[in-house]
């Protein structure tokens, strides 16, 4: 296997979603290409990084303060009906 | 008090029960379902728009353009799925209009072949995000982010930080599997590639602290 067909899976293979023989040949090229191996390793702390990191959670002031402003707006509405304004 | 909140679409009422009760005019139901999504949405928004005002505008008509067409909602699909795909709109047309650029779109720049060819393979840290503080390690996770195609933002922000599954993603854009896969490959490397310079691991004796 080619560096460049073990990038192709590595999507479904940080995923786990690869047939147990094409996940037994990408585990063997990972074993012996140390450059795959870290590319592997860091595009899978950069997932882990963005996931773990909330960055942009709602506050719940301002959470508050929209479902207000979306509530009112909805009252002057009808469900599946734009308003006359 | 708290809300029970299981992750989304797995509150106690179902969620087509709400939808259903909201078609037939019952704001509280919609109400449910706004509490329940609204976090969602708004993380969402900010990661595609980049912009706070931008992201708060993008919840709000969002939620307010799917009550006002939920007679157009048949139920094939999940409603936060339908809710995503609004939102994704209305946060793409938001840089648009910021950018008085018509050609942001999920298509935009993601053409190019060399993002998928890595070219940064020094290993990093063993816990790189332990080398800054948060506070420094969030504006360099932003500012890496904002980086992206708006393409490439919204296929990662969908599967890798909402949790998505790829079809899912899919239905959510209106593209296909492969297409997603292939744009999530490219988020994933490209991320990877500009988070590179600042979570290196130093050589020894350069000075680590």
């Amino acid at each position: 296997m080619k560096c460049t067909d073990f990038l192709k899976e590595l999507t479904d293979y940080l995923d786990g979603r690869l047939t147990e023989n094409l996940r037994v040949e990408l585990d063997e090229h990972l074993h012996w290409c140390h450059e795959c191996h870290v590319v592997m390793n860091t595009t899978k702390k950069t997932i882990e990084i963005y996931r773990d990191n909330q960055l942009y959670e709602l506050p719940e002031d301002l959470r508050n303060r929209l479902h207000q402003a979306i509530m009112t707006k909805c009252r002057g509405s009808k469900p599946g009906k734009k308003t006359s304004t | 008090m708290e809300t029970i909140q299981k992750g989304v679409g797995e509150g106690i009422t179902s969620e087509l029960a709400l939808v259903q009760a909201a078609k037939n005019g019952d704001l509280e139901a919609f109400s449910d379902l706004v509490r329940r999504y609204d976090r969602n949405i708004f993380r969402i928004a900010q990661h595609i728009t980049h912009n706070e005002e931008d992201a708060q505008d993008v919840v709000q008509d969002a939620f307010l353009k799917s009550y006002q067409n939920l007679d157009q909602f048949q139920g094939n699909s999940k409603f936060y799925t339908w809710l995503v795909r609004i939102a994704v709109n209305e946060a793409l047309m938001k840089l648009r209009r910021r950018r008085n650029d018509r050609t942001v779109s999920l298509d935009e720049d993601v053409e190019t072949e060399d993002g998928s060819i890595p070219r940064e393979v020094a290993d990093w840290a063993p816990n790189p995000e332990q080398l800054y503080k948060q506070a420094e390690l969030s504006d360099i996770l932003k500012k890496t982010f904002q980086g992206l195609a708006p393409g490439f933002r919204t296929v990662f922000v969908l599967r890798d930080v909402e949790g998505m599954s790829t079809e899912e993603t899919a239905e959510m854009l209106g593209l296909s599997v492969p297409a997603v896969k292939s744009r999530l490959l490219r988020a994933r490397l490209q991320l990877r590639e500009r988070l590179a310079r600042y979570f290196k691991s130093k050589q020894a004796g350069d000075g680590q602290q």
